[in-house]
């Protein structure tokens, strides 16, 4: 199929049959386009941005704990970092990050379709974003914000700093990704390829759906809340205010009532990612196929459920804990269902250690610690002696960087080969995987031991005995940037002289690299394909028949 | 094994409004119309939020409720849930005229209903500036209290700023919906008198109207709540 000259009758300007990344020619080509895969392109670029910057405020977080007392900056310019750290990770980064990048990439070409149901509200849908991320950024050259990423009243409507574009930048930020989602529910339903059943759908795609859901009906609740904080300070409205008659509480409720949800819309993709590299690169079904598709459902339901835990310690009734506690513990289910069914597939596989996949088994074992150590909190009375604590930031650290991070890298370098149709440095890509695994584990591995110690989190000061974990923390910090960096190397290396990406590199059965070239044309198939098989179904063809082409995939007789 | 055929302008069966991406027009109208209802889902969601903040409140302190809210004009309030929903009856109508192929009907209707939406903003202009002059105004800007706004030696309960916030935002939030409402319906209203619609495509007249719809409902829930508290 990869040999196949491309038509040339084009319509307009762009030709339908071109590789897409030529398509279209000039910076307006990219801007105006409203071609799934070249708005995916452009998330990639601006999330991989956002983590960078992110990122930066981490390391100087960390630089700054590397002593106790002043080590570079003043305890104000720290609360700062610790809040753009967070804002910009969670809003700007991880959020977006597999939604807006690898989603819009693959999603419709693994549905069989030529682009999401509605292509102009997804090219407006990354616009909102920008803008958003504008916002964001004057807030941050405008005084910032120091009230931590959560924006607690009664604090933020006192602070004086930048709190109002920040919200305001949030708020934007979150009707992109509830477009994003609309747009990824109606194409599940209803852009599927002819024989493309529910039962066939790619995991990739179930827990995108899922993730969509979450999307669309927990980000207006957020939307609400920030507009109601605006109001509080703009005009002193009073529905958080004590002192007016209102409820700082209440506050707390409507931001975890998104925010919670929102920990899924953050590690759903993840998941959803890892099913795919870990059926590649074990030549095996995923197992318990129709359970983890379900799970995936599962966590977004139970997500709209649990926010309460967030507040065990800030005045609920009693009554309230121990419902959210106990609902707390139902999470464990739908996460066991996958961690075990991921487990069972790996038995028996015949597996290659490819770098997505290493960041695939890297993510089995760090998810799982982050998913226990949430035991711990979910339960009331270790919560009691843990909560704000660096125990907490270690367990969330372990559940966004350790569980969606990791896929997300195992996934950009999955589809990189789709992407940009070039091969990478494996060699050096699984150095920077060296790296990132073990400077993540270096970072925040201690920080369980240190927060049941007793460290609080977000302080700017410790007392002597926390420094030796401090260090050791920020030293892993480093061996992070170093990983990262290595990471980076590759990429570019890969786009400067990468060889060329056959159409299927890694030999996998998904619909996504058996139908299409690398990288796929504009309309992404030259015909409309029909699917007479399931994405998993390596039984059907041998080792060889994967990588040119799958039997049932050829065009029937007759 | 790309053909001829197979780049798609120039397909027999494409018709002009059936975008690139879709196979069928019935395909591309059940899209559209799933993702206007995932839409109404968001919006009901965000306005979810006040709707739980005012049950807090107002569970805190009815009598509260029900004293502040007399200041609110219930004539104009009534007469403005009439309004709107003649205009959801005329949405209704406009659709059915339009998938009828009825051009010029459909757009009578869509001039109607627009025509209600923006009676709806007139009335809702008098009410504010009558609540302003009061001084009922949001947050800090509230001075209703104070002694030379006395409504015939009435004075409002301590914390009736809250009913006012609350009334404040939601009709506000409600009124922007308007607002987008009648943004909407015009661009429909204009599409149609350039002849875009048919019986085989009337998507945009279906999606706009269901919008509109929506306006209206949340209308119905704010009028009980704010207007006939008790």
């Amino acid at each position: 199929m990869a040999t196949e000259v491309a038509d040339s009758h084009g319509h307009g300007d762009v030709d339908y049959n071109a590789p897409y990344l030529t398509a279209g020619k000039g910076i307006k080509s990219w801007l105006l386009t409203v071609d799934h895969k070249r708005i995916g392109v452009m998330y990639l670029i601006s999330v991989i941005l956002a983590f960078f910057m992110g990122g930066m405020f981490a390391l100087l977080v960390r630089l700054e704990l590397f002593a106790p007392g002043r080590t570079i900056m003043s305890a104000e310019y720290y609360n700062r970092a610790f809040t753009l750290h967070g804002a910009i990770m969670v809003f700007l980064f991880i959020i977006p990050s597999v939604p807006g990048a690898l989603g819009n990439f693959v999603l419709p070409i693994m549905l069989g379709t030529k682009d999401v149901a509605f292509p102009k509200i997804n090219l407006l849908s990354f616009y909102i974003y920008v803008i958003g991320a504008t916002f964001s950024l004057y807030s941050i050259i405008s005084g910032s914000v120091d009230t931590g990423w959560t924006f607690y009243t009664p604090y933020s409507t006192t602070s004086n700093t930048s709190v109002v574009s920040m919200v305001l930048g949030v708020f934007i930020l979150g009707f992109s990704s509830i477009l994003t989602g609309l747009n990824f529910i109606v194409t599940v339903h209803k852009l599927r390829a002819p024989g493309l059943h529910w039962n066939r759908l790619p995991l990739f795609v179930w827990g995108m759906y899922a993730t969509s859901i979450i999307q669309v009906l927990a980000t207006p609740v957020l939307a609400i809340t920030l507009l109601l904080l605006a109001a509080e300070r703009t005009m002193g409205l009073g529905i958080f205010d004590p002192a007016l008659g209102g409820d700082p509480v209440l506050f707390q409720h409507f931001f975890w009532f998104y925010s919670h949800p929102a920990v899924y819309i953050m590690i759903v993709p993840g998941m959803a990612i890892v099913s795919e590299l870990l059926a590649t690169f074990s030549r095996r079904a995923i197992f318990g196929y129709f359970a983890v598709a379900m799970s995936s459902l599962g966590l977004a339901l139970l997500g709209f459920l649990v926010w309460g835990h967030h507040m065990f310690t800030s005045g609920q009734s009693e009554f309230s804990t121990m419902l959210f506690s106990g609902l707390t513990m139902l999470v464990a289910i739908p996460s066991g269902v996958k961690v075990f069914n991921w487990t069972a597939t790996l038995y028996k596989g015949s597996i290659a250690l490819t770098t997505p996949m290493l960041y695939a088994l890297a993510f089995l074992v760090l998810f799982t610690i982050g998913g226990l150590t949430g035991l711990f909190l979910g339960a009331l009375n270790t919560d009691i002696h843990l909560h704000d604590t660096y125990f907490v930031v270690a367990h969330f650290h372990y559940v966004m960087m350790g569980g969606t991070v990791i896929a997300f890298v195992g996934g950009i370098l999955y589809w990189w080969p789709k992407i940009t149709g070039k091969m990478y440095d494996e060699k050096m890509a699984k150095v920077s995987w060296f790296f990132v695994v073990v400077g993540f584990n270096v970072t925040f591995l201690i920080q369980f031991i240190m927060g049941s110690k007793g460290m609080p989190r977000r302080y700017y000061d410790y007392l002597p005995q926390f420094e030796i974990y401090h260090k050791v923390s920020t030293v892993g910090s480093w061996m992070l940037l170093v990983g990262f960096l290595i990471l980076a190397g590759v990429l570019v290396k890969s786009l400067k002289s990468g060889p060329k990406a056959p159409p299927n590199p890694w030999g996998s059965a998904g619909y996504e690299w058996q139908g299409t070239e690398s990288p796929p044309v504009f309309q992404n198939f030259r015909e409309t394909p029909t699917i007479t098989r399931g994405p998993y179904d390596y039984h059907l063809c041998t080792e060889a028949e994967l990588f040119d082409g799958f039997p049932e995939d050829a065009p029937k007789e007759g | 094994m790309a053909t001829a055929e197979s780049a798609d302008h120039g397909h027999e069966e494409h018709p002009k409004f059936l975008a690139h991406h879709f196979d069928t027009p019935a395909q591309q109208f059940d899209s559209a119309k799933l993702g206007m209802w995932v839409f109404v889902a968001t919006e009901i969601l965000m306005f979810g939020g006040l709707f739980v903040a005012y049950l807090l409140f107002k569970s805190q302190e009815p009598q509260m409720f029900l004293e502040a809210h007399h200041r609110l004009n219930r004539e104009m309030g009534a007469a403005n849930t009439v309004v709107l929903l003649f205009s959801s009856l005329t949405a209704a109508l406009a659709v059915r005229s339009s998938q009828l192929g009825k051009r010029k009907q459909t757009s009578a209707l869509l001039v109607v209903t627009i025509l209600c939406a923006l009676v709806f903003l007139v009335v809702k202009y008098f009410e504010y500036t009558h609540k302003f002059h009061d001084g009922l105004l949001p947050g800090r800007f509230f001075t209703a209290h104070l002694p030379e706004h006395a409504h015939n030696g009435h004075v409002l309960p301590q914390r009736a700023h809250m009913f006012f916030a609350l009334y404040f935002m939601m009709t506000g939030l409600h009124g922007v919906h308007v607002i987008l409402g009648i943004s909407i319906l015009t661009w429909v209203l204009i599409r149609n008198q350039r002849g875009e619609f048919s019986p085989e495509y009337f998507t945009a007249v279906e999606i706009g109207a269901l919008y509109w719809h929506l306006v209206d409902l949340v209308w119905i829930y704010l009028f009980p709540l704010l207007y006939l508290v008790g």
